[in-house]
């Protein structure tokens, strides 16, 4: 455990913070777009948490990611720091786990400061002067949990892709087109599901359905990364 | 006899049909600096890997401060220090955090870490520069800097992996002298992995030779001197002929003699008195103008070593 908070305490160091103001542009863009515009045009249906808004809790978190898990392990190969890392009496996992926890809180956390900043925008564009708060309180959970495992999707997707990415910008790149791929897949198997099916189910059941799918792939990613995030290995890249 | 600190027992390590480390066997005592020389792809960087266990042999085996490379790498890690081929250094950090990086990881309590920071950086002049990012240092300043967090949990052994490749001269010999202080003064035990001869030569107690993945020579850099040739004598003059040449080479003293314009080179068996040979030359019609004697350099050693392995 030690050597995971090392590790937690190194990413946060080298990566959030170390990075200058250009690195938190893209995040503070995007808690922008998603606490301030959208919430402020939406009002109500922001507070109802209409299924655009909820598909924005879940796309926001992936932006992040794209931005930031390139660098996690192709760029320390890329800047040969991971090789030193990796001579150290440091094991795999505390390595591994510790990229894979801090860039899951960053994501994550952009979306909850970008769910909270548009309740507040959201109560100021009504303008009638009474506070309320997210109307269905299951649905809030479902976004906070989905939101959660959508990041850790990203994160062990990104960190497999990283580490089968000799640069940082093919790391990106691979990460655009894998993306891409995950929401047209799941759109395709949305669109083959029968009408009825889906009309038979509520918001809430529905988001738990996708939770789950979510639960199994993020395990199985996140299997493969740890499987894959071998000494002998990585030093032979 | 004290246990060396590092030994080898055929120890290989091949990529497809490259051999890239090719039945080594090898030992290193404890408290020395042990120069591992070759020329570029000899298999000096492999080597290091095999030693940490960071890769595992395809045959043989290696003890590394008591431990088996394959079974117990990572009690070996934890009890050494490395710097390989680049820096490894996080430049968005300053030099504080990366040294404190390397603490932590190595388990050093808050305390301990805060005074070797100060300790390293102020015997290495980079105090002053404590919070500035690495990344806006000179090369020769983030070099120090990645030496001393090799160095930093106080290992017994530290493995350097050409620490002044590509460094001007001037730069590499101010690291070099960096670098014997820091050793001298933390007394662990070196492995220095380089293709800089002067540096072996002023920093390595032993050296071994590597090519292409073979141990060709290993010992003291005045024992391999010895065995590739003893004392040389250059006379600088006019006048040289064959048959004073071959006057030479009868003399017991002369172990080997040749021409290269104006430059009679002498290789001399034993201390052997310059006088004798150049009143020779001097009666034979020659005119002398200069007479050097000296020792082979490890550069001779090493080049001789190669031609011999390339023959």
């Amino acid at each position: 455990m030690n050597d995971i908070w090392t590790m937690i305490w190194k990413e946060t160091k080298d990566s959030i913070f170390q990075g200058g103001w250009s690195a938190l542009i893209r995040p503070l863009l995007l808690i922008g777009i998603m606490g301030i515009v959208l919430p402020w045009r939406l009002g109500h249906e922001w507070l109802d948490l209409d299924p655009l808004v909820m598909v924005v809790v879940l796309y926001i978190p992936f932006i992040v990611i794209i931005s930031f898990i390139g660098d996690v392990i192709a760029g320390e190969r890329e800047r040969h720091t991971l090789e030193t890392l990796l001579a150290s009496r440091i094991s795999d996992q505390a390595i591994l786990l510790g990229k894979i926890i801090v860039t899951t809180a960053y994501a994550w956390g952009t979306a909850l400061v970008g769910l909270l900043l548009g309740l507040i925008v959201a109560n100021l564009s009504k303008g009638q002067g009474s506070w309320q708060f997210y109307t269905q309180i299951d649905l809030l959970l479902e976004a906070l949990a989905l939101s959660l495992l959508v990041s850790l999707l990203g994160v062990s997707g990104g960190v497999l892709i990283s580490l089968h990415s000799a640069t940082v910008r093919q790391a990106q790149q691979l990460l655009i087109v894998a993306t891409i791929v995950l929401v047209g897949g799941g759109v395709l198997t949305l669109k083959a599901l029968p009408a009825q099916t889906l009309s038979s189910l509520s918001a809430s059941q529905f988001w738990l359905i996708v939770m789950a799918v979510l639960a199994i792939l993020d395990a199985i990613l996140l299997g493969i990364s740890l499987v894959s995030f071998r000494r002998a290995r990585l030093i032979l890249s | 006899m004290p246990e060396p600190i590092i030994r080898t027992e055929h120890l290989s390590r091949f990529f497809g049909t490259v051999k890239a480390v090719d039945d080594l066997s090898l030992e290193v005592p404890a408290g020395i600096v042990f120069g591992f020389l070759g020329p570029n792809g000899a298999g000096k960087t492999t080597t290091i890997h095999l030693l940490l266990g960071l890769l595992e042999p395809t045959k043989g085996q290696a003890r590394v401060l008591g431990f088996d490379t394959r079974t117990q790498a990572e009690a070996i890690r934890a009890r050494s220090g490395a710097l390989l081929e680049f820096a490894g250094l996080y430049e968005r950090m300053s030099a504080q955090d990366n040294l404190d990086l390397y603490g932590r990881i190595y388990r050093m309590p808050a305390s301990a870490r805060r005074a070797r920071i100060k300790e390293l950086l102020t015997h290495l002049e980079l105090w002053d520069r404590r919070r500035d990012p690495v990344g806006t240092w000179s090369r020769g300043m983030k070099q120090k800097l990645a030496v001393a967090r090799a160095l930093f949990h106080h290992p017994p052994l530290v493995f350097l992996d050409e620490p002044t490749a590509g460094f001007d001269p001037v730069a590499a010999a101010a690291l070099r002298e960096d670098l014997a202080r820091m050793v001298a003064r933390e007394g662990v035990t070196v492995f220095l992995n380089t293709h800089n001869l002067t540096e072996a030569e002023k920093l390595c107690a032993q050296v071994g030779v590597i090519r292409q993945g073979k141990l060709v020579t290993v010992g003291t850099p005045d024992a391999l001197r010895a065995r590739t040739g003893g004392p040389q004598a250059e006379i600088v003059g006019r006048g040289f002929t064959e048959p004073m040449l071959a006057t030479l080479r009868e003399r017991p003293e002369v172990a080997h003699a040749e021409l290269h314009n104006s430059h009679l080179l002498l290789e001399l068996r034993g201390e052997s008195e310059m006088g004798p040979l150049v009143s020779l030359l001097v009666h034979a019609g020659a005119e002398v103008e200069e007479v050097r004697k000296g020792k082979a350099s490890l550069e001779d050693v090493f080049l001789t070593l190669m031609e011999e392995e390339h023959s």
